[in-house]
């Protein structure tokens, strides 16, 4: 065989295997990046005090923590009965035309841009109350949630095989209770596996939140009023003139980054042993 | 003795009551109304982004997108510049991550064993996970200053001659949102190709390397042309994902609307000229116009992730029987 | 061409033709997977331009060993190779394996076309090798396809897609492909076993024919396949080479208890 043949073989596979090492390494120096740069700057009060004026220091993020949090759980609650429950119905009952238009529709939503959702919140929400809220942040953050835990929840009720359904069926429970007692729980660690990754997806969206939940240098009780956010404050630091808010940034980027990556490789893993693995 | 117990049949509202009782009508219902709020929420977005630009719509018509006038103080407003750097940035980004996302499935797929596959895989994959703001803040302060002081020059001394590479570079540019795009859309790319890569059968490998071909040319020439639908449903996904990319993009894109003809200049793009002035839209003419542009790109995306569906899904029926 | 030792290797002391040359030959051939041992001390001669059948019931290793001679095998991780596989003298261990397998083809249990067209198949093995100097591609496929029977049936749709074509069309298609090559050694695994038998019969009747000009080795389920085509027959069981002779010899005087149960039918 000729040398040339040889040497394309030899210079190609590696070629592939230096792709490979790059792109790897990309993610390690992004991990190693944001550790090294955030960790330096994580204090007391970056977790504790509220934003403080520029020029002085000692201020942290505090109400961006509970505003992400406050937004996370309207997220939760407007997002997970909706999805669950619509995954149940197509899982379920659903075959046709009316659950495959359904299907149709979530998949589309699904790839709505994220900022496209935001004016979809801003619009429905914003708009007619004349102001902007946490809970119109929430809702964005909620409806975007939605298709994924929608399929999440179809895809692992219908990998629970029938003879399950039939087995609770011939003992004569009706198709309710086999649903609520028997499928979904056979099903329910893959669908909470699904649902931790959607919701580790929708802790780092920014820009469905720019112009709903807007932001706020002070706390924000209640569900009406602006409040501070993560990675919106993430983004705007980062944006300023100011070292104290770069630092702030490298140390919230830090925090959000973990959080995200925790849950996201805790659900992978757990779905991973599944029976239902891919 | 008692007689055969007789079968009455039952009245359909009496199967109702009965199934009421059970809990089966309530179940149904319940979950019918989840899955139809689905539609009411998609008609819903439609019908805001699409009453929500009626200003703008009806007072430039089509002009919208032919318009490269961004001019709120005087109230023009046209979606050229926006409709180039979102195209652009996804083009390039294309370029840089279809290559190098091919390669390394290509490895994942064909070279790695089965062990260090799945780990590498996994770990890339993560790159996925990534908020975008992050991405954004890394852009900012990680990748621009290497852009500005190693690879821009050296791209400059090399291809400096080329319109693209021309003029001064700022480090915000057109060229380093497609940068940072590209390291965000690549692992669509790879976990795709991956997978069409590896479903191709054995025995097509088998039969190309029994013909006296070397590893690479059975990959290139038989494997990869086999997937290959496949790799095109990736590559629109990823496509799709770089049209509506945001943060990342609005932070080191410049945010500049302009159209010009090269990479290393300032730009916009579409959801970053929204993220950035949305809040600032002093009129409703102006806020009409960004909701119109977020209509556009709804328009686009919508139709890029059904093409990519479209050819991942049809991936099975390749060659016949 | 090839050794001209003659090694008579059936229990029963009788020898195949004399002055047959020998192509391909192993010794004392074992095959690990892993720590299984699949094959056990095998040694058998391939003679010049004769087909070969070797038979046995399932998992007996024919199809393990079938693939060792042409080093597919070395395609699944953690297999082993002792013994020794010659052919033309040379040591196949030793040589580079992308030549060795131009040299010996190997036609497949299932059709395994390319997604490509009828004359791309047949030229790819002829473009990959660089074998197209001088000789015009056309003409190559075009006599490769008439030596697989296939060319009155595909001549005016050769660039149409090779899926299109029926299983049989297509497993001739891929005996065409690896004739385009000019194959010594041509291996069949079973190729006839997702076949109809009239597409059967149109391969074996192509097997008499082209053992004219190369040696053939075919692994078959089907005894009566063996009986029909072959010049010279392996029994194999449990990864052993029980008994090789002539076809004859073993279908009707066999030397032992084992092939004599398997040709009557005893076990499967």
């Amino acid at each position: 065989m000729s040398r040339r043949r040889k040497i394309v073989n030899a210079v190609m596979l590696s070629l592939t295997g230096a792709c490979t090492v790059f792109v790897v390494g990309v993610l390690f120096v992004i991990l190693g990046y944001l550790f090294w740069n955030g960790t330096r700057y994580l204090t007391i009060n970056f977790f504790t005090k509220l934003p403080v004026p520029v020029g002085e220091s000692g201020g942290g993020m505090a109400n961006a923590f509970v505003g992400s949090a406050k937004l996370l759980l309207l997220a939760i609650l407007i997002g997970v009965p909706f999805g669950f429950l619509g995954g149940v119905y197509l899982a379920e009952f659903g075959t046709g035309v009316f659950p495959s238009m359904v299907r149709y529709m979530t998949d589309l939503l699904n790839g709505v841009p994220s900022i496209v959702m935001g004016i979809f919140a801003y619009a429905v929400v914003v708009a007619p109350m004349g102001h902007f809220s946490t809970f119109a942040g929430g809702l964005a953050l909620g409806v975007m949630m939605v298709p994924i835990a929608l399929r999440t929840t179809e895809e692992f009720l219908r990998s629970v095989p029938q003879s399950l359904r039939e087995g609770a069926m011939a003992l004569g429970a009706s198709k309710a209770r086999t649903i609520a007692t028997v499928v979904i729980p056979a099903a329910i660690k893959g669908i909470l596996s699904g649902m931790m990754l959607d919701l580790a997806r929708v802790a780092g969206e920014t820009a469905p939140l720019l112009f709903t939940s807007l932001g706020n240098t002070f706390w924000s009780p209640g569900w009406n009023k602006p409040t501070a956010a993560l990675p919106v404050m993430i983004y705007h630091y980062a944006q300023s003139p100011y070292e104290d808010w770069h630092r702030q940034a490298w140390a919230a980027g830090f925090v959000l980054l973990a959080l995200v990556l925790v849950v996201n490789v805790t659900a992978r893993q757990v779905l991973a042993r599944t029976s239902h693995a891919r | 003795m008692s007689a055969a117990p007789t079968v009455v049949p039952r009245s359909r509202a009496s199967e109702f009551v009965a199934r009421l009782r059970a809990g089966d009508q309530l179940a149904y219902t319940l979950t019918v109304v989840c899955a139809a709020s689905i539609f009411l929420v998609t008609c819903l977005l439609v019908y805001e982004l699409w009453t929500g630009s009626v200003l703008s719509r009806h007072k430039f018509g089509w002009n919208f997108i032919f318009s490269s006038t961004w001019d709120p103080a005087r109230e023009e407003y046209g979606a050229v510049p926006f409709m180039f750097g979102t195209v652009v940035t996804s083009f390039v980004s294309l370029l840089i991550s279809v290559p190098v996302g091919l390669g390394a499935a290509i490895f994942l797929s064909e070279m790695a064993l089965p062990s260090i596959s799945d780990t590498l895989t996994f770990l890339i994959e993560l790159l996925a996970a990534v908020p975008s703001v992050i991405y954004g803040l890394l852009g900012i302060f990680l990748l621009v200053p290497i852009l500005e002081s190693a690879v821009v020059p050296a791209l400059k001394g090399v291809l400096g001659f080329l319109p693209i590479f021309s003029g001064p570079f700022f480090g915000v540019s057109l060229f380093s949102a497609s940068v940072v795009l590209s390291v965000m859309i690549v692992p669509f790319i790879i976990s795709v190709s991956r997978e069409v890569l590896m479903a191709v059968p054995v025995d097509q490998r088998e039969a190309a390397l029994s013909l006296g071909a070397t590893k690479w040319e059975t990959t290139w020439q038989v494997v990869v042309p086999h997937a290959s639908r496949g790799i095109y449903g990736s590559i629109f996904l990823a496509l799709a994902r770089a049209l509506g990319e945001t943060m990342a993009v609005t932070m080191v894109i410049g945010n500049t609307p302009r159209v010009q003809a090269s990479l290393l200049a300032p730009g916009d793009s579409i959801a970053s000229v929204i993220a950035n002035q949305f809040t600032e839209a002093t009129s409703d003419m102006y806020t009409s116009a960004l909701i119109e542009l977020g209509l556009v790109l709804f328009a686009i995306t919508i139709i890029i992730n059904g093409l990519a569906r479209l050819m991942i899904l049809t991936t099975g029926a390749r060659v016949a029987k | 061409m090839g050794s001209t030792k003659q090694e008579p290797i059936s229990a029963s002391g009788s020898v195949p033709k004399p002055a047959e040359t020998i192509k391909l030959s192993t010794d004392k051939l074992s095959f690990y997977y892993g720590s299984y041992r699949a094959l056990y001390d095998v040694s058998l001669n391939f003679y010049v331009n004769r087909i070969t059948a070797l038979i046995g019931p399932s998992g007996c290793g024919k199809s393990t060993f079938l693939r060792t001679l042409n080093r597919i095998s070395e395609t699944i991780r953690h297999t082993r190779i002792d013994g020794s596989i010659t052919l033309d003298g040379e040591d196949v261990l030793q040589l580079d394996v992308t030549n060795l397998r131009r040299r010996v083809g190997m036609v497949f249990q299932r059709p395994n076309p390319f997604p490509k067209s009828i004359f791309d198949n047949v030229a790819y093995g002829v473009r990959v090798n660089g074998l197209s100097r001088g000789v015009p591609v056309r003409e190559v496929v075009e006599k490769s396809l008439r030596r697989a029977a296939l060319w009155e049936e595909v001549k005016d749709k050769l660039h149409e897609s090779a899926g299109a074509l029926s299983g049989g069309q297509q497993q001739r298609l891929c005996i065409a492909r690896a004739l385009a090559v000019d194959p010594e050694v041509l291996l069949l695994d079973e190729p006839c076993s997702a076949l109809d038998p009239i597409a059967t019969a149109k391969i074996e009747d192509l097997l008499f024919t082209l053992k004219d000009d190369c040696t053939i080795v075919i692994v078959t389920h089907n005894m009566q396949q063996a009986a029909r085509v072959a010049d010279n027959t392996g029994f194999f069981l449990l990864g052993k080479l029980i008994e090789f002779d002539q076809t004859e010899v073993i279908f009707k005087n066999p030397s032992t208890k084992e092939t004599e149960d398997y040709i009557t039918g005893r076990f499967g």
